[in-house]
């Protein structure tokens, strides 16, 4: 494997996406590549967009993914997908959540949240999948899994093994999270 | 040996700890702040929260000079606070190795401003490393410990946002045991600075520059990467990585101690190639040096002065070709940061803005009463700024403008350098208003404790600065203190007392909502009935993210998955429409 590779993900403040790279940067280390993660706290628990870079492959140098580099982008928020997509790779990937969170703007009514965003994403990369992240996360049991059921969808398209997604989950979350955060896991990994 | 993936944060504090570090002190400030919160996991080091960034380098001094190593920790303007003590440390010199971290934040992702703080080394003629990823940044930390003993130097290290909150993969190693126990001994000719004392060791200060400068041209963190040979690009940091990424073919002179500069190794480098860069983000540090020894090369001229760099911003800086950046459309609506819900700020503005009030902001959560709607904030500088300047326009007005005036400060700006305001206030006798926000906790950073949260970085059970009798000891006589969850005691004490042609403080206590220790009491979550809504908007001017607008029907909802119950919607209502669930509608 030569060629980095470069996972961005995207969503609001509070969604569990820093744990969600947590995790995801743990595989790419269990598998014995080099990674690096880049994001910005700060403004993260208050509800603004927050972004994390994931770079994986045999050497990364920069933290940030060059722009128009992206291979998937894993956004857990409608909105939030379309503000990356224009730093995507052409034959990119991308992987939503299908959950809507309203910015204020839409909250204080001065604005409308697009409409019909997944086919305008899909008409521009048409191997774009919709998860039903929030769903599951309440079949699962808690609806702050879905992160983790997010991350069982996108393990379906990585090359990793199975086992070491279960090994990093476990090293990451703490043990009376585990077996929901498993159990929302393994639902993730059924969507096809 | 053990790899791990650590933020440069977590390799700083790794690194102080594997160097024997005994004590590190700091005043929380992004994006330096995990280091300290990652120091207290190493039993053998003594952590702690200082009241502002002047005082924790002070401490850092005085475990130095009783000859322990000591971390201190700071964002960039912090170190602004703490130039005092680190000029005149620098003439002193060290005992126990000293090293000040400084967290710069080029594309001021969480500052006011975006200072280059490579020009604090050059300023107060300190050694400074740069790391480029997480492992030099545990392997350079480690280093300037050795550095700061070997040299009798205070070390600076700069980090930046990047470095810091990145994650990279580092190697553990052990830590040292070998260091001298530290004990009390006299030299008051090296440490007692009266100006006889002082003139002397400025020339120990300039020597030890040159002799820096000479050993660093042989130090393997000074190093050239060999390319294609055509291309010569000196770089230092983050900017390094940049660099490997868009100039892969490039000869790259990669500097790790970027003051002073290896002037010898740049010479030499440098007279190999006919296209020579210096690639750096912000100022021309390196790039003005360079060509102060009389080597053209090209910087500036191709990257911006302002920001961070990326790949891209550097690729387009040197081919002139466009990159692509996010969708900036305003199509798509921003998402920018809030107050969160139950935050006991939000009354507050809202009623500064009703009262039509000129507010002196300051720098924490509360600096968001500047977004629309709440729209309460007229100005914000630094830390602590918010009282000097409403005593300072105070001065200028007309007496009538003079009741506007209402500087707003949090507890922990508020011991950082408010208090120093305020006594000035009572002092020369200002008429306007303070209000301190006191939340007790340093809530914008990730809620570190501060002397008003009654506990320490370790979690340990301490005083708890009494806010109100502070006030009164330093003479202010007219102090309220205030629920800011009642928004009409609210009201009424803020048109008061900007009505009062004299100083007085409002103190709010309502703890920050985030903090589980200090919100016991429980809560239900409203809702909005839409029989009594009338869609008047009234409680949309709070800017309460659990409360959104119904645009079909016309009426207000209440998301109870975020709303924390602090009622203060409930009494922006004229028409009892928000209610707990199981009351009757």
């Amino acid at each position: 494997m030569s060629k980095v590779n470069n996972i961005l993900l995207a969503g609001v403040g509070g969604q569990g996406i820093l744990l969600a790279s947590e995790v995801l940067s743990e595989v790419m280390l269990m598998a014995g590549l080099d990674v690096k993660k880049n994001e910005i706290h700060g403004m993260s628990q208050r509800g603004g967009s927050v972004v994390s870079h994931v770079r994986y492959g045999d050497k990364v140098y920069s933290s940030i993914i060059p722009e128009g580099e992206v291979d998937i982008l894993f956004s857990f928020e409608m909105l939030e997908t379309c503000r990356y997509l224009p730093l995507m790779r052409e034959n990119g990937q991308v992987i939503i959540n299908n959950w809507k969170i309203a910015p204020p703007s839409v909250a204080l009514g001065k604005q409308a949240y697009p409409v019909d965003l997944a086919e305008t994403i899909r008409q521009q990369f048409p191997n774009t999948k919709v998860v039903d992240g929030l769903d599951l996360a309440l079949e699962a049991g808690n609806s702050k899994t879905v992160n983790t059921v997010l991350l069982g969808a996108l393990s379906n398209i990585l090359e990793f093994d199975h086992e070491l997604w279960l090994r990093a989950l476990k090293k990451m979350l703490p043990e009376r999270l585990l077996d929901i955060n498993l159990k929302a896991f393994d639902l993730g990994c059924r969507v096809r | 040996m053990k790899k791990v993936l650590l933020s440069g944060n977590e390799a700083i504090a790794r690194g102080a700890y594997e160097a024997g570090v005994l004590v590190a002190c700091a005043y929380p400030g992004t994006p330096s702040t995990e280091i300290l919160e990652n120091a207290i996991q190493y039993e053998e080091i003594n952590a702690s929260w200082a009241p502002n960034e002047k005082v924790a380098l002070e401490v850092g001094i005085g475990a130095c000079f009783g000859g322990a190593r000591a971390l201190v920790t700071m964002k960039h303007v912090g170190v602004n606070v703490a130039a005092d003590p680190l000029f005149t440390l620098s003439y002193t010199g060290v005992r126990g190795g000293l090293v000040l971290v400084t967290a710069d934040d080029p594309e001021l992702h969480s500052s006011q401003n975006e200072q280059d703080n490579r020009n604090f080394a050059k300023f107060a003629k300190i050694p400074m490393f740069e790391p480029a990823d997480s492992r030099e940044a545990l392997e350079m930390t480690r280093l300037a410990f050795d550095l700061s003993e070997q040299f009798d130097t205070p070390v600076l290290l700069r980090s930046t946002t990047r470095i810091s909150h990145s994650k990279s993969v580092v190697e553990l190693g052990e830590r040292r045991t070998d260091l001298p126990q530290p004990r009390l001994e006299r030299n008051p000719a090296k440490l007692v600075m009266l100006p006889g004392n002082a003139r002397r060791r400025h020339f120990e200060v300039e020597k030890r520059l040159l002799d820096l400068e000479e050993w660093s041209s042989c130090q393997p963190f000074n190093r050239v990467e060999k390319g294609a040979g055509k291309v010569g690009v000196i770089t230092s940091g983050v900017s390094y990585q940049y660099v490997k990424e868009v100039l892969p073919e490039a000869d790259v002179l990669k500097i790790g101690l970027v003051y002073p500069l290896p002037k010898a190794m740049i010479r030499d480098f440098a007279a190999q190639y006919d296209e020579l860069y210096v690639i750096e983000e912000l100022d021309p540090f390196i790039e003005e040096q360079v060509k102060a020894m009389g080597i053209a090369v090209t910087g500036k001229e191709k990257l911006s002065l302002c920001g961070e760099l990326t790949p891209g911003r550097l690729k387009r800086g040197l081919t002139g070709e466009p990159v692509p950046t996010e969708d900036q459309s305003p199509d798509l609506p921003q998402r920018p940061p809030n107050m969160c819900p139950g935050c006991p700020h939000r009354g507050v503005f809202m009623e500064l803005n009703r009262a039509k009030a000129y507010v002196t902001g300051d720098i924490g959560c509360y600096t968001l009463g500047f977004m629309p709607p709440l729209s309460a904030m007229d100005t914000c500088v630094c830390m602590g700024a918010s009282i000097g300047n409403a005593t300072g326009i105070s001065k200028v007005l007309s007496e009538e403008e003079q009741r506007k005036v209402v500087a707003v400060i949090g507890d922990s700006t508020f011991l950082h350098t408010g208090i120093n305001g305020l006594m000035d206030m009572v002092y020369n006798q200002s008429t306007a208003t303070v209000i301190i926000l006191d939340n007790r906790i340093t809530a914008m950073t990730g809620r570190q404790e501060n002397p008003t949260s009654g506990y320490t970085l370790t979690d340990q059970l301490t005083y708890k600065v009494d806010m109100e009798q502070l006030c009164r000891a330093v003479g202010v006589e007219h102090v309220k203190v205030i629920d800011p969850y009642n928004i009409a005691l609210t009201r009424k004490t803020i048109r008061e007392e900007m009505a009062r042609p004299e100083l007085s403080v409002i103190i709010t206590d309502r703890p920050c909502m985030l903090v589980p220790r200090d919100n016991l009491e429980k809560r239900q979550p409203l809702f909005v009935d839409h029989d009594k809504c009338t869609g008047c908007q009234a409680c949309l001017r709070l800017g309460c993210p659990a409360i959104t607008w119904d645009a079909e029907n016309k009426k207000s909802n209440i998301d109870k998955i975020i709303c924390t119950g602090c009622k203060v919607c409930q009494q922006t209502c004229g028409f009892g429409a928000f209610l707990e669930y199981g009351e009757q509608s």
